[in-house]
C-alpha cells in the first residue's frame, strides 16, 4: 500500500481512481454517522416515552438542570463545529496553517465543554442527583430519578463521542500542521474528521432540548 | 463434472502439471499461498484470506452452539429431565441462543461468503476499507472471548432474549459480560455491514451496473442496510441493561419509573430486522445456487433483487408480533399482524422465482442444487408456519410454545444453516482450488434434510399440543415427541460432521477444480481457483446481464 507514498493524491488498493476513492471515503463515512444516530436513537425513544408516559415529573426535574451551563455549552459546541467548518475550507484552498491552527481551536472549545459538563456534573454529584450517589429523598418518586439517571446515561454517551472527536480533532491537526497531510490533496481527512465533529455537535442540539428544555 | 475416482498415481514435484501433487499450479500463484506465516494471515487485508479466518472461527461458535443444543436434547429426552439441572438447563439454552444468533447465525454467510465473493463478484480488488475490514474480524474474536468467559464463568440463564426484569433484576450469572460480549459483536458487524454498502456502491466494475448485480450481491446490499441501521439500536438497549444491572438505572424497571415492555421494544425492533440479516444472505445464496444448477437466467430477476430490499423495508416493522400476548395495544397489534403477512409476499415471490428457474432448466443433480431444494422446502414451512403465528387470534394459542420455536429453526435451520452448506458446497472449489466428492456431498444433503425434519417437525406437534418453550419437566404425555425430536437431533449432528469428513479430505486429495467446475456464470468463475492475491489480473468489464446462459442444450464439461 506504499508504492504510492511519493503521490498523496495516488489511490491505494481497491480503488483505481482518486475520485473513487474520495467518494467511498465519503459514503463509509455517513453510513457510519447513521449508525451512530440510531445508536442515539434508541435513547431518544426511551426519552420519550417517559415524557408520553410521566409528563409531570419529567417536566419537575428537567427543571433540577442547570440550564445556563447547557446553554453556554450548546453554544461553545456550536462556535467549535464553526471552527471545523472554516478548517475545512481552509484546507480544501491549500492554508495548511490556518486549518490546523482552527482545528485546534475547536478542539479546545471541545475541552472547555467536558470541563462545563464536569463542574455541572459535580453541582448535581453534590446535590445527589446522580445515580449510584443520589438521595432518595431528594426526589419525590423513581421517575424523578429516573429521568436523571437517563440524563447522565445521554449526556455521559455524548460526553464519550466528544471525547473521541477532540482526539480525532487534535490528531488531525497535528497531522495538518507537520505536514504528514499534504493540503489541499488530501484535504479529505479533515473533511471527514469534521463530519464527525458536526454529529456529535448535532446530537447536542437534539439533547438540549430534550433534557434541558423539557421544563 | 470431473470424474472424480480416476486413481492416483505417485506424484512428481517437478512436474507442475501433475494433478497428484499436493498443490495445483493454481494454488501456488492464489492468495494461500501470498505469505506462509501466522502474520500473512492474522494481519492480512486481503477480504479472501479475512473470509477464511472467519470461515474458521464462525465454525467453530457453530460447534460449541451445537453441543449445547445436544445438552438440551438429550435432557428433554424424559419428562423430568436426564442430565441437566433446571439451572444448568436455563443456562445451556441460553448460550445456545446466544451463540447461535449472534456468534454464528448472522456473520455465518455474510462474513465468510460475502466477504469472499463480494469483490469478486462485482469486479473488485478488495473490499472498500480492507483494515476495517480486518478490524472487524479482531472484534468478533474479542466478543467471542467474552462469551467463552461467560460458558466458563457459569453461564447466564435469562435466555437469549434479555428480557426484562428478569434479566435486570432477578437473574444470577454473567448477564453483564454476556451483554458485553453481544455489544462488542455488534460492532463487528456494523463495520462488516459498512464495508458491504460502500464496496457495492463505490466498487463496481466498468459495466456493472446495478441492474446486473449478482442476486447475491443484492441480498448482502439489504442485509448490510439492516445491519447498519438495526445494530446500534441493540448495543444501547443492552448498555442500558448492564446500566440497570451495575449502577441501578432503572429504565426498564417500573418500581423506578420504568418500562419494561419499553425493552421489548427496542430489543425486538432489532432482533425482528436481524432474522433477515440471517436469512437475507440465505436468499442471495439460493438464488445463485439455483440458477446454476438449471443452467438458466434467475426468472424475474428484478422482481427478486426489489424483493430482497422490500423483506428489508418491511422487516423494520414488524417487531410487535414478538408482543401479542405482551398488553400493547390491540390496534398495534392489528397493524402489525397485518404487515407481518405482508412482509411474506416477497418472499413467497421468491420462491416462486426460484421454482419458475428450475422448471425446464437442464437439471444438475449436484449437491449445490440439493441444499437450495433442501432450502427452498424448509423455508416454505417455516414461512408459512410464520403467517400462522402473525395472525393475532393463533398468536395466542400458540405463543411461546414450542410450535414457534420449530417456527424459526426451519427458517434459521432448516433455511439459513441449509443455505450456508449449500453455498459451501459450491463455493469451495473456488474457495480451496480442490473438488470433493459429489457422491459424499448428495448424501450429506439429504441426510441433514431428514435428520432436520425428524428434530424439528414434532416440535411443531409439541407446540400445538401446549408445550410451553424453555420448560425443563413436561408432561408424561409429550415424551414420544421430545424422543422423536432428540433422535433428529442426533442424525443432525452427526451429519454435520460428516462434510468436514469429506471436504478437508478434498484439501488434500481433491482433484484440481479449474476456473469454473459447474460452469456458472459470473466474475467469479472466470478468474482461476483459487483467486490469486489480487483477484483480477486486469480489471473486468462487464457487457451482458447476469445468468446469461445459453438458452440451447449444451453438454456439461
Amino acid at each position: 500500500m506504499t508504492d504510492h507514498a511519493s503521490d498523496p493524491a495516488a489511490p491505494v488498493l481497491p480503488y483505481s481512481d482518486p475520485e473513487q476513492q474520495r467518494e467511498a471515503a465519503f459514503l463509509g463515512m455517513y453510513v457510519f454517522l447513521g449508525s451512530e444516530i440510531m445508536l442515539f436513537g434508541g435513547l431518544f425513544m426511551t426519552a420519550l416515552v417517559m415524557r408520553v408516559l410521566h409528563p409531570h415529573e419529567v417536566v419537575e426535574t428537567s427543571k433540577e438542570l442547570h440550564i445556563w451551563i447547557g446553554g453556554i455549552n450548546t453554544a461553545i459546541l456550536l462556535t467549535s463545529s464553526f471552527a471545523v467548518a472554516a478548517a475545512v475550507h481552509a484546507a480544501r484552498a491549500g492554508v495548511g496553517r490556518v486549518s490546523a491552527w482552527l482545528l485546534a481551536g475547536a478542539a479546545a472549545l471541545g475541552i472547555a465543554f467536558l470541563a462545563l459538563k464536569g463542574v455541572e456534573y459535580s453541582l448535581e454529584f453534590r446535590d445527589g442527583l446522580l445515580p449510584g450517589v443520589s438521595y432518595p429523598e431528594r426526589f419525590s418518586g423513581p421517575v424523578e430519578r429516573l429521568f436523571m439517571d437517563l440524563y447522565f446515561i445521554s449526556t455521559g454517551l455524548h460526553a464519550l463521542h466528544v471525547t473521541v472527536g477532540i482526539a480525532l480533532l487534535l490528531i488531525v491537526s497535528r497531522s495538518v500542521a507537520t505536514g504528514r497531510i499534504v493540503l489541499p490533496q488530501r484535504a479529505i481527512v479533515v473533511e471527514l474528521g469534521g463530519l464527525y465533529w458536526h454529529l456529535v455537535d448535532a446530537i447536542w442540539i437534539f439533547l438540549y432540548p430534550v433534557l434541558y428544555l423539557a421544563r | 463434472m470431473t470424474d472424480l475416482s480416476m486413481p492416483k498415481e505417485r506424484p512428481d514435484p517437478h512436474n507442475i502439471e501433475d494433478r497428484g501433487l499436493s498443490e495445483t499450479p493454481a494454488q501456488r500463484e492464489s492468495y494461500l499461498r501470498a505469505g506462509n506465516t501466522l502474520g500473512s494471515w492474522f494481519f492480512t487485508t486481503d477480504h479472501k484470506r479475512i473470509a477464511v479466518l472467519y470461515l474458521i472461527s464462525v465454525t467453530f461458535f457453530f460447534f460449541i452452539g451445537g453441543a449445547a443444543a445436544a445438552l438440551i436434547r438429550i435432557d428433554l429426552l424424559e419428562p423430568n429431565g436426564t442430565i441437566l439441572t433446571n439451572e444448568g438447563y436455563n443456562r445451556a439454552f441460553t448460550l445456545h441462543g446466544v451463540i447461535m444468533v449472534w456468534f454464528f447465525l448472522i456473520p455465518s454467510i455474510p462474513n465468510t461468503f460475502g466477504n469472499f465473493l463480494i469483490p469478486l463478484m462485482i469486479g473488485a480488488r478488495d473490499l472498500a476499507f480492507p483494515r476495517l475490514n480486518l478490524a472487524s474480524w479482531y472484534i468478533y474474536v474479542l466478543g467471542g472471548l467474552c462469551t467463552v468467559y461467560v460458558l466458563i464463568a457459569g453461564g447466564v440463564d435469562t435466555g437469549w432474549t434479555f428480557y426484562t426484569p428478569l434479566s435486570s433484576m432477578f437473574a444470577h450469572g454473567q448477564v453483564v459480560m454476556a451483554a458485553t460480549a453481544v455489544f462488542i459483536v455488534g460492532f463487528s458487524s456494523i463495520l462488516t455491514g459498512l464495508n458491504f454498502i460502500v464496496t457495492i456502491h463505490k466498487l463496481r466494475c466498468p459495466g456493472m451496473t446495478w441492474g446486473r448485480l449478482p442476486l447475491f450481491v443484492w441480498s448482502h446490499y439489504a442485509t448490510s442496510l439492516i445491519l447498519v441501521l438495526a445494530t446500534p439500536v441493540l448495543s444501547i438497549t443492552l448498555a442500558l441493561i448492564a446500566a440497570e444491572r451495575l449502577f441501578g438505572i432503572g429504565v426498564f424497571n417500573p418500581a423506578l419509573g420504568g418500562d419494561p415492555l419499553l425493552y421489548q421494544h427496542l430489543f425486538w425492533f432489532y432482533s425482528h430486522p436481524a432474522v433477515y440479516i440471517m436469512v437475507l444472505p440465505a436468499l442471495g445464496v439460493v438464488s445463485e445456487l439455483v440458477a446454476a444448477a438449471a443452467r438458466k437466467p434467475v426468472f424475474g430477476y428484478k422482481v427478486v433483487a426489489g424483493c430482497s430490499i422490500a423483506i428489508a423495508a418491511i422487516g423494520f416493522l414488524v417487531w410487535g408480533h414478538h408482543m401479542f400476548v405482551s398488553g400493547q395495544s390491540p390496534y398495534a397489534s392489528a397493524v402489525f399482524s397485518f404487515l407481518s403477512l405482508a412482509v411474506a409476499v416477497p418472499s413467497g415471490i421468491k420462491v416462486y422465482n426460484w421454482t419458475a428457474t428450475l422448471y425446464k432448466g437442464h437439471v444438475a443433480i449436484d449437491p449445490p442444487l440439493l441444499f437450495a431444494c433442501s432450502f427452498i422446502g424448509l423455508f416454505v414451512v417455516g414461512g408459512l408456519t410464520g403467517l400462522i403465528l402473525a395472525m393475532l387470534a393463533v398468536d395466542v394459542h400458540v405463543h411461546d410454545t414450542y410450535f414457534v420455536i420449530a417456527h424459526f429453526h426451519y427458517i434459521m435451520v432448516g433455511g439459513t444453516v441449509a443455505a450456508y452448506f449449500g453455498a459451501l458446497h459450491f463455493w469451495w472449489p473456488k474457495i480451496t482450488g480442490r473438488l470433493y466428492s459429489l457422491a459424499w456431498g448428495r448424501l450429506s444433503a439429504l441426510l441433514i434434510f431428514l435428520g432436520f425434519n425428524l428434530t424439528f417437525f414434532p416440535q411443531f406437534v409439541l407446540g400445538y399440543l401446549g408445550m410451553p418453550r424453555r420448560y425443563h419437566h413436561y408432561p408424561p404425555e409429550f415424551q414420544v415427541w421430545n424422543v422423536f425430536s432428540s433422535t433428529g437431533s442426533s442424525i443432525l449432528a452427526v451429519t454435520y460432521l460428516l462434510p468436514f469428513l469429506y471436504l478437508f479430505y478434498s484439501l488434500r486429495y481433491g482433484d484440481a477444480a479449474g476456473p469454473n467446475p459447474w460452469g456458472a456464470t459470473g466474475l467469479e468463475w472466470t478468474v482461476p481457483s483459487p483467486p490469486p492475491k489480487h483477484n483480477f489480473e486486469e480489471t473486468p468489464t462487464v457487457s451482458g446481464p447476469p445468468y446469461d446462459y445459453p438458452m440451447e442444450f449444451e453438454e456439461r464439461p
